[in-house]
């Protein structure tokens, strides 16, 4: 078994760039979550981090923007946005390109998946990294779900997506963790910033904690446009991480609307399912 | 079509340090190749965030111009908000305001 640890977490800017304007009584125990997450990552012996996010408009425009990308490059670079703004600062982030390779050609028997030898990480993954390798001494392997440029690719095809990644991540010798960054409801970067809607996120992660695969893809983009913003259409990182724990039930850490991190900041961790 | 010029224009400058630095220097000359409207145009090189905003910029989009433009979370909040008390609803994608201009959720 070669996927060793999945988990999520949130990714929202804010959450470096805006980070003391949090009521420190939400912003210690996030933190703490996330440094939980950390640390039972680092105790499954990852040799590299497979990480899904759903970018925004890092690398992947609408001249060309694939459903599903994952990178295949020796090296990564980011943030792209201004670092003192993000407060973090632009790195390289080492990738192995071998093994991308091999991940990608198994999840294409299952998903037309596109590569990339060139990625520009923006907050989406450079926010998880700033908390789960602060060290920057973790290989990583980007994976995109578009989440922004409509049309936009079904839910069920998120979890075929995971499946396929995890049927990957088993056939190579590396210990792999994975894990999913994404917003429940938000409205980001427009002048609702800050509006969550916490009884569609419980909801939602009920449904992921019990790996519920009935209930997690029987939301529409309306429904999650209507009661969970834009941002919702990120649901779709999350649900790729539950197929690929195939049935293991999870353990939320912490979760609690931060409406000056414009996100429900979530942090959990999934078992790996046989 | 040039509000995808628009967008496209934003999210090169964003990504691309060498564009970056020439838009800094010449923007006028940054834009060549972009086939804008006169107010989108105007709208970049101002900036004008409340109009980029109306004219249905892609939030993500424009949030990383704002910054990259040196304009603090609260001020880029209040811009949209003053761009649609101006200029009306937001007139194109997915990132409409679903509040009402007056109406501070946060920041």
């Amino acid at each position: 078994m070669s996927l060793v640890f999945a988990g999520i977490c949130s990714h929202a800017p804010g959450i470096t760039g805006r980070e003391e304007r949090a009521p420190q009584e939400l912003r210690e125990p996030f933190h703490a979550s996330l440094h939980e997450l950390r640390t039972r990552m680092q105790a499954t012996r990852p040799d590299a981090l497979v990480i899904v996010a759903a970018e925004h408009f890092a690398n992947f425009f609408m001249n060309n923007m694939p459903a599903y990308a994952i990178g295949m490059a020796d090296n990564y670079t980011g943030p792209i946005e201004d670092p003192a703004w993000l407060r973090i600062d632009k790195r390289i982030v080492p990738g192995d390109a071998d093994l991308s390779r091999r991940l990608i050609r198994r999840v294409m028997q299952a998903v037309d998946v596109s590569y990339a030898e060139e990625w520009q990480f923006d907050h989406g993954i450079m926010v998880p990294l700033h908390f789960l390798v602060p060290d920057n001494s973790m290989k990583v392997v980007p994976a995109n779900i578009n989440c922004q440029g409509p049309p936009l690719t079904p839910l069920p095809r998120a979890w075929a997506f995971g499946e396929a990644l995890r049927a990957a991540c088993d056939l190579v010798p590396e210990r792999i963790a994975l894990i999913g960054t994404g917003g429940l409801s938000h409205w980001p970067a427009t002048p609702d910033s800050g509006r969550i809607n916490e009884a569609w996120d419980r909801e939602f992660l009920d449904r992921w904690v019990r790996n519920d695969r009935e209930a997690l893809l029987s939301y529409t983009d309306e429904s999650t446009y209507a009661h969970a913003g834009q941002g919702g259409f990120e649901i779709r990182t999350l649900i790729s991480v539950a197929a690929a724990a195939r049935g293991g039930r999870a353990q939320l850490l912490f979760y609690a609307p931060i409406p000056i991190y414009a996100v429900g900041c979530t942090a959990a961790v999934m078992e790996i399912g046989e | 079509m040039s509000h995808y010029q628009l967008s496209k224009f934003l999210y090169q400058l964003n990504r691309d340090d060498r564009l970056q630095a020439q838009f800094r220097e010449a923007p006028q000359r940054a834009l060549e190749g972009f086939t804008l409207s006169d107010e989108e145009r105007a709208a970049v090189l101002q900036p004008d965030i409340g109009l980029l905003y109306v004219l249905g910029v892609n939030g993500q989009i424009l949030m990383h111009f704002a910054a990259f433009c040196g304009i603090d979370w609260n001020d880029y909040l209040q811009r949209m908000r003053d761009g649609v008390k101006q200029h009306g609803p937001v007139r194109a994608g997915l990132y409409a305001m679903t509040t009402s201009p007056d109406e501070k959720v946060v920041g």
